[in-house]
């Protein structure tokens, strides 16, 4: 269990960075005053319910709205007959690079064809939500059913090599080397396949959107990842100016990647809205979270190693197979820090699509990581076997000292020190020994290396600093929280720029009238905001220090900017701290209420330092499980993982998230997967009662350990991330463990004591 | 669970007066607060006290009775909210995660999540709190003066899903709070 010191609740001004400060919104989660997106109640608020296909392709053959258009309460019905078209399609592009990000290039209600099920075929809105919801029942939908494919048996033979994947971001095939010659040296081999069920995201708060329309201008409270994706979308399927649109989010009820991008449900609202001329707020059942902001898509990857009898890679081959949607490319990126975590000269990776009728797939927590590492470093642990080395050993011999794809150095890693601090955590001495048995219960060890990317900025991050005459100060950026704790932890930024006590700094994030930063995506959510903040809040401190300065009343008048610093929250010259003024000083004396500057940080500052260097955050996962030896029952016992974050802005708050991670794993590994029945093309446990996620009783101790690195490159900060790096790898530690308690190797996802029997 | 015999044949004057389908008066006490709704009567409590009494502490995660999120008291028992209709807990208390503080002063288990940073996004925490507070009071994290057992906490904490899964954290912040209340 994650140690939880009391914490310094005020650190001395400049040293809040790092620090494990409770959250600064602990007191509205505690006591239900948090407001959320369906918290919200603009007055004359009407509710929006959607009725799905129920099949899976075809065509609506005719639509019956009477009976709901009768019923008590109903303000309007919507179908592809009356709904308004939209303006224009936007192209897929996750929301990270910061423009239009829809989750798929499919806009619902436009015309009768049906292309997955669950796909919206009206929606309703009444003055309540029980009459919405009741009203959709009584709509009747006649269908002229076509056969749909929804599973890969059903659609391999038509599978693809498509040019790019991933909104276009990523090729389909990428090679280094010679892999039939590596393959042809090589004096082990390993090749073994691996299948993973589909998985959806479930965040507790199903997606919700409040919209209203006031003078001409659209108010949306949105549940999402980023609110300036949701407003760049909608204005252009809306056909409205980006300036035309306000959109909120200040909390959000988890994403783990549904939220990341754009779905249809916020411009359903807002054209409900529109139409019926009152707001109106669409929440989506849990039903209809399983078909309404994407999945993690059902996939195959084959890995084929190559090595040396020592070890040492000599070949690598990653090729994925996955459904995708007829109208997107898409596919997780599951092949790109795999080919990069070890070093090895030869390599290929191929992503494979087959087109089904299912929407389009998309990120959840760990995206591409969490399934290509479990591939490789599964198959990692079955070299290990096969030339009889310790697994660590193993992948110690294949360290990359620099990026295998690119050549470049490392802006930093780490992983050795993970390698070492997470084995002494567990114990990895004990797995030389044979395997332990304690009555029924098979006892084994595993681990598998963890890596995920980091991602430079497409476009600038930026944020606004304000101090005021009393002395407080107020930072803003329009990036949501969900859950990250990036409230509290950019108010440790600003405070620490500013030289200022923490309490005596707010954060304000989630809504689009702040400075602009992309969607907190892709564990990228620290580093840009963090350092569009560090930016703000140094051209602030800086501005002030120079006001100071040139100011005749000063006592710090004519001295040069390097030689004032910053010493308990005054201005003061460094070496004569008693000299000096605080900011209030400076602002009060001249009338000022307050003074404010912006920061800006993108891709003109990252040319220098983030183009020479390749960027992977690093870590290293142990479990211990243990195997019922007649029933197959998998429990786990211990989770250890040690990451190197680089630089981590609130101890507390990386660490509970580490640890989320970790435990998403487990998740991953042992109890998550969403069944297609292949007949009628439908998910099957469209609930949290069927779909199964870790309780509190799964839970087995974890440990998060942090290692310490120290990263110019990446950021001013050096931050690298916490969000997806503790669920990457997890899995495959597991498995490892349990080939390790059994000898057997588990090649698909969850795990299950029938693959055990 | 009590359960209500359906009145025998002939017996209608004493069955309660059929009411509905359309709205009706609905008097709740909510934290010690009289309301009295206008609502349908297949309103759920969760509908009643989000959409009616404007109390938006408990969550509507699943509308399943999956989650716990939506979890609050009637009387002193923990329910799902959004699996009882409003209109069966006429005349009785309800207590939401809203009426936890007193006067301002938070309560010993919401403290101690503070403190053990036990939660994430918070959006199950209004009913990780709900349910908390009546398994110490139940009984489940030890007897006043014991340690308690954090398997025991776990297993009855298990019908309240944290999606963030901060769940030791949660354990250990009730197992700090049970020791003060």
């Amino acid at each position: 269990m994650t140690a939880t010191a009391p914490p310094a609740q005020s650190p001395p001004a400049g040293e809040a960075l790092g620090r494990p400060l409770r959250r600064a919104d602990g007191r509205e989660k505690t006591t239900g005053t948090a407001r959320y997106s369906g918290d919200h109640a603009p007055a004359g608020l009407t509710h929006a319910a959607l009725l799905g296909a129920h099949i899976a392709a075809g065509r609506i053959r005719a639509l019956d709205t009477t009976g709901a258009l009768a019923a008590e309460g109903v303000r309007a019905v919507f179908t592809h007959e009356n709904l308004p078209r939209i303006a224009a399609q936007p192209p897929l592009l996750p929301s990270l690079a910061g423009g239009p990000a829809p989750g798929q290039t499919f806009f619902p209600l436009q015309d009768p064809e049906i292309h997955y099920a669950g796909q919206p075929v009206a929606m309703v809105v009444a003055d309540t939500w029980e009459r919405a919801l009741h009203a959709t029942r009584l709509i009747r939908v006649d269908y002229e059913e076509a056969p749909s494919a929804t599973v890969l048996d059903q659609i391999r033979h038509t599978a693809f090599e498509p040019e790019k994947i991933f909104g276009g971001l990523l090729p389909g095939r990428a090679t280094r080397g010679d892999l039939a010659a590596g393959l042809e040296r090589a004096e082990v081999t390993v090749d073994l396949t691996f299948t993973y069920a589909a998985n959806h995201q479930n965040p507790l708060e199903t997606c919700t959107t409040t919209a209203s329309w006031e003078g001409g201008r659209l108010f949306l409270y949105d549940s999402a990842q980023g609110p300036a994706a949701t407003q760049h979308t909608l204005a252009v399927l809306l056909g409205l100016p980006h300036a035309d649109i306000r959109v909120d989010s200040h909390l959000v009820g988890g994403s783990f990647g549904c939220k990341a991008m754009t779905w249809a449900h916020p411009a359903l609202a807002a054209l409900a809205a529109r139409e019926t001329g009152s707001p109106v707020r669409l929440a989506l059942t849990r039903e209809q979270m399983f078909t309404s902001c994407g999945h993690r898509e059902e996939q195959e990857q084959r890995v084929t190693l190559g090595a040396l009898r020592d070890g040492r890679l000599v070949a690598l081959r990653h090729h994925k197979l996955s459904p995708t949607s007829h109208f997107d490319d898409w596919a997780e990126p599951s092949l790109e820090a795999a080919s990069q975590l070890y070093a090895c000269e030869n390599y290929e990776g191929r992503y494979l699509l087959a087109r089904a009728h299912t929407m389009t797939p998309t990120f959840m927590r760990c995206p591409g990581e969490a399934t290509g590492l479990f591939a490789l470093e599964s198959a990692m642990d079955e070299l290990a076997q096969r030339t009889g080395l310790d697994p660590l050993e193993l992948r110690r011999r294949n360290h990359a000292e620099r990026d295998p794809v690119t050549g470049k150095p490392w802006s930093s890693k780490g992983l050795q020190e993970c390698y070492a601090r997470g084995a002494a955590l567990i114990g990895w001495e004990r797995r030389a020994a044979p395997p332990a048995r304690e009555g029924d219960w098979l006892i084994g060890l595993g681990m598998a290396t963890a890596a995920y990317p980091i991602v430079p900025p497409v476009n600038p991050q930026r944020a606004k600093a304000r101090v005021f005459a009393d002395g407080s100060a107020l930072v803003q950026a329009g990036v949501a929280e969900f859950g990250t704790g990036a409230t509290t932890a950019m108010a440790q930024v600003a405070a620490d720029a500013l030289g200022l006590p923490v309490d005596a700094c707010r954060f304000e994030g989630g809504s689009t009238d702040l400075p602009n930063v992309s969607a907190a995506v892709g564990s990228m959510g620290a580093s840009y905001t963090g350092a569009a903040v560090h930016a703000a809040a140094t051209a602030l401190r800086a501005q002030l220090i120079a006001q100071a300065i040139a100011d005749p009343e000063s006592p710090l008048h004519g001295a040069r900017a390097a030689d004032v610093t910053l010493a308990g929250g005054r201005m003061v010259l460094r070496d004569r701290p008693e000299t000096g003024e605080s900011y209030a000083q400076l602002l009060r004396r001249h009338m000022q209420p307050d003074a404010e500057a912006t920061g800006s940080w993108g891709p003109a500052d990252l040319t220098a330092s983030g183009s020479s260097h390749a960027m992977l955050t690093f870590g290293a996962q142990f479990a211990e499980v243990a195997v019922d030896a007649d029933l197959g029952v998998i429990r786990v016992r211990r989770l250890v993982g040690a990451f190197a974050p680089g630089r981590v802005l609130n101890a507390r708050m990386a660490a509970n998230q580490l640890m989320g991670g970790m435990l998403w794993g487990l998740g991953q590994a042992l109890l998550e997967r969403t069944f297609m029945d292949p007949a009628l093309g439908r998910w099957n446990n469209t609930s949290l009662g069927d779909y199964l996620v870790p309780v509190n009783a799964d839970v087995p101790e974890v440990t998060v350990e942090l290692v310490e690195v120290h990263d110019e490159a990446v950021n001013p900060l050096g931050v690298k991330g916490v969000g997806e790096i503790g669920q990457a790898g997890t899995a495959a530690a597991l498995a490892n463990a349990v080939h390790h308690a059994t000898g057997r190797r588990l090649t698909r996802l969850p795990m299950s004591l029938e693959d055990l029997l | 669970m009590t359960t209500h015999k359906p009145a025998a044949r002939g017996q209608a004057a004493t069955a309660p007066p059929e009411r509905g389908p359309g709205p009706v008066p609905v008097p709740l006490i909510v934290n010690d607060v009289p309301y009295t709704l206008d609502i349908e009567p297949r309103v759920s409590l969760l509908s009643a006290l989000r959409d009616g009494c404007g109390l938006t502490g408990a969550k509507r995660g699943c509308d399943q009775g999956t989650c716990g999120a939506c979890t609050v008291w009637v009387e002193e028992r923990r329910v799902l909210s959004c699996l009882t209709l409003a209109i069966a807990c006429e005349g009785r208390r309800v207590t939401t995660v809203e009426g936890l503080a007193q006067g301002g002063e938070l309560h010993p288990m919401q403290e101690e999540f503070i403190a053990h940073d036990a939660f994430q996004c918070g959006y199950c925490t209004p009913g990780q709190l709900m349910s908390a507070v009546a398994l110490v009071r139940e009984g489940h994290a030890g007897a006043p003066g014991e340690e308690a057992d954090p398997a025991e906490i776990s297993e009855w904490m298990s019908g309240n899903l944290c999606r963030c899964a901060a769940y030791p954290h949660l354990t250990a912040a009730i197992a700090a709070a049970a020791k003060r209340m």
